[in-house]
């Protein structure tokens, strides 16, 4: 069997949602995956919005591999050994409500190909595809090895480096500037701990975001998710940053665990998973047409990608452009039309699926989110003036507003100041 | 003897633990299986490879065939990947706990149920068991020659010409077909399953539904219950800690400070 109507590249959210979404509408599809089981080659990640998958899997959406519903989020700001956060509660996890878990991307991958593969789409796993088969502009089709396997329509899922929506033409090299770079590691505590030492329920869990010190004041910041037993603990800086600072990510990770705030929470775990992925830099590096004749990028590889700075979305956006690209290639094959000017339609199914008016409508949070102030001065403001806030030794205390004269002073202009601020809302 | 010069061939796998992965039941004194990774048994992949090597010059037959639990059938896909025709697995509970005894039983009886053969190849051993006996068992049961750690083979005119290692060397012998080849661990370079390879395997499908009655094994014979050995006592050896200390700078500097060092600890 050598031709497929639909063969898809890369067995992660975005490839085996459309690989699910096409073979359950009886569409003969080929899901190839490079690494050794689906999820082998993903493990960033560790928070997912609930609600793409709700529209994929209507009825059986909690059958994922939750590991806890994320029912409070934290913003710290950290500078020196103190830390300014912002703590918001959100629904508990009865609600059906329930708006982001979090999950394990190696077990979350894994179960969404089965999916896949349940509802007929051959999961092929441990092979690489080497190069698209391309004859007058027109894909049609995959070399693996010596290999060549042809169908209707190549979605290429194949990640943010994604080397078949280069080869197809519709996406230029990447160049540092438009990546940032991620360290995770899994640390492994036990299920009483976590619930303790985060004062959460059995399934509840908590998503904290930091930015300042974290990453010695460069743009980027970190993350703390908790698993059922482990907690998922990671740093993201912009690689341009990275260089230009003569940086190591690495180094940032471990001050970043020694921090008192990180020290609390993972203190006597065990890093039991390390991890370093690329990550593509903000929402507006997207792909303007992520079609050519007879191919779609979805995914990481297509740029879908939204960080708003205080969230960041991947998987969910992933899912959905999955969706759309099935719906786009069903539309073709009713017109028998797998042209790029058929295909073309991708961007209206992602307009109706929500990934596109996301990605314009937070056009302009990146410009915003590329101040480097928001990821230096204002962490170190911040945590200043509390610190002298909050400081009783006897000392004359002075006023509120004097106390933030005084720590701006050096830092940052109130000009600068309300520029930024007015910015920063606009921009949400 | 075949009339033509194709071959039909079977070759006999295992899906082990990974080597690296090994661990023992200190109360049941068994291997570990669940939840560990699992490989088909190294040489036993050497075994498909000279299969193959052959069924590419003389062009034939060649089956892969396991016993196990379901889910052995992801090392028969693994097989038809790299170019076997079919995957067949015996599975039936009553086999569970089997030893070498009653797997080489059952494993004739599945070759004699599914046809004539010129050439049955085992791996030379599993790395979970060491034992080497189920080939051999197989050639006394089916009453065939054997021709046991092959490195090489050559068929011409009905007769096979192979290369054996032994302790101090090799060995040439010669035989008639059919017979069975036990294959020597590392001789060769196992293929990599292809993608069409892949397709093939899933598009076919294993034939998984083949039971102890299936191919007429008297349940006294198989299982624990047929098995005769006794695990007595199992030690595990434990390593001594390494002291982790890493030489480095100029590679001259280091290796004299590091033969210093081995001197004034009376190692060497």
């Amino acid at each position: 069997m050598d031709r497929f109507d639909v063969i898809v590249i890369g067995a992660g959210p975005a490839g085996s949602s459309a690989a699910y979404s096409l073979a359950k509408e009886g569409f003969s599809v080929l899901l190839i995956e490079r690494g050794k089981f689906p999820g082998s080659k993903n493990v960033f990640g560790g928070r997912i919005y609930t609600y793409p998958l709700k529209r994929l899997f209507p009825e059986d959406w909690r059958e994922a591999p939750i590991e806890r519903y994320v029912v409070q989020e934290n913003i710290s700001m950290l500078s020196g050994d103190t830390a300014v956060t912002v703590q918001y509660d959100s629904l508990r996890t009865g609600s059906s409500r329930v708006n982001s878990f979090t999950a394990i991307r190696l077990k979350f991958d894994k179960w969404l190909a089965k999916r896949a593969g349940e509802v007929g789409a051959m999961v092929i796993t441990g092979t690489r595809v080497d190069d698209l088969l391309v004859s007058n502009g027109t894909v049609f089709g995959v070399r693996a090895g010596g290999d060549e396997v042809k169908a209707n329509v190549i979605i290429a899922a194949d990640g943010v480096a994604s080397i078949f929506a280069q080869k197809a033409g519709i996406r230029p090299e990447l160049i540092p500037k438009e990546i940032s770079v991620g360290v995770k590691e899994t640390i492994k505590l036990t299920k009483k701990r976590i619930e303790d030492r985060f004062n959460v329920g059995e399934k509840e869990g908590v998503a904290n975001a930091y930015i300042g010190q974290v990453t010695n004041f460069l743009r980027g910041g970190g993350f703390l998710y908790t698993n059922k037993d482990s907690v998922s603990l990671g740093v993201v800086v912009q690689s341009e940053d990275l260089s230009s600072h003569r940086t190591e990510i690495q180094e940032l990770m471990e001050r970043f665990k020694l921090h008192p705030s990180i020290q609390k929470y993972i203190e006597g775990g065990k890093v039991v998973e390390y991890s370093a992925h690329m990550i593509p830099e903000l929402g507006t590096r997207m792909i303007p047409r992520p079609y050519a004749n007879g191919f779609l990028a979805v995914g990481d590889a297509a740029g879908f990608v939204l960080s708003h700075g205080y969230t960041y979305r991947g998987v969910d956006l992933a899912i959905l452009s999955g969706m759309a690209a099935a719906e786009t290639v069903k539309a073709a094959r009713a017109v028998n039309d797998y042209s790029a000017g058929s295909l073309s339609r991708y961007l209206h199914d992602l307009r109706s699926h929500g990934v596109l008016s996301e990605l314009e409508e937070f056009g302009r949070t990146p410009s915003f989110l590329g101040n480097p102030r928001i990821y230096s001065a204002y962490p170190q403001l911040l945590c200043g003036i509390l610190n002298r806030m909050y400081t009783v030794d006897g000392g004359k205390k002075e006023k509120m507003f004097h106390i933030a004269k005084e720590e701006m002073k050096g830092k940052i202009s109130l000009m600068q100041l309300m520029k930024d601020l007015l910015g920063g809302t606009r921009s949400m | 003897m075949p009339e033509s010069s194709e071959l039909r061939m079977v070759v006999c796998i295992k899906q082990v633990p990974k080597a690296e992965q090994l661990k023992i039941d200190p109360v049941k004194k068994t291997l570990v299986r669940e939840g560990v990774e699992s490989e088909i048994n190294p040489s036993d992949l050497h075994a498909l490879e000279m299969a193959l090597q052959l069924k590419d010059k003389h062009g034939g037959s060649l089956l892969a065939l396991s016993m196990g639990p379901p889910r052995f059938i992801q090392a028969l896909e693994t097989a038809i990947g790299m170019g076997a025709d079919e995957g067949i697995l015996l599975s039936d509970r009553a086999l569970g706990g089997s030893d070498t005894l009653p797997t080489s039983h059952a494993l004739s009886k599945a070759v004699e149920h599914l046809g004539d053969f010129d050439i049955i190849f085992c791996g030379e051993e599993t790395t979970d068991s060491s034992t080497g006996h189920v080939g051999p068992g197989m050639a006394a049961n089916l009453d065939l020659p054997q021709l046991t750690y092959v490195v090489e083979v050559e068929v011409r005119d009905g007769h096979v010409r192979a290369k054996r290692a032994v302790e101090d060397g090799f060995e040439v012998w010669e035989t008639t077909l059919p017979l069975v080849i036990t294959v020597n661990h590392g001789c060769n370079h196992p293929r990599e399953p292809t993608l069409l390879g892949k397709i093939k395997a899933r598009t076919i499908g294993i034939i998984d539904d083949v039971n102890a009655d299936d191919v007429g094994l008297d349940k006294e014979k198989i299982g624990l219950s047929g098995s005769p050995t006794v695990v007595d006592k199992i030690e595990t050896v434990e390593l001594p800690d390494r002291s982790g200390r890493i030489y480095s700078g100029e590679a001259r500097e280091a290796v004299t400070k590091l033969l210093d060092d081995l001197e004034a600890e009376g190692i060497i």
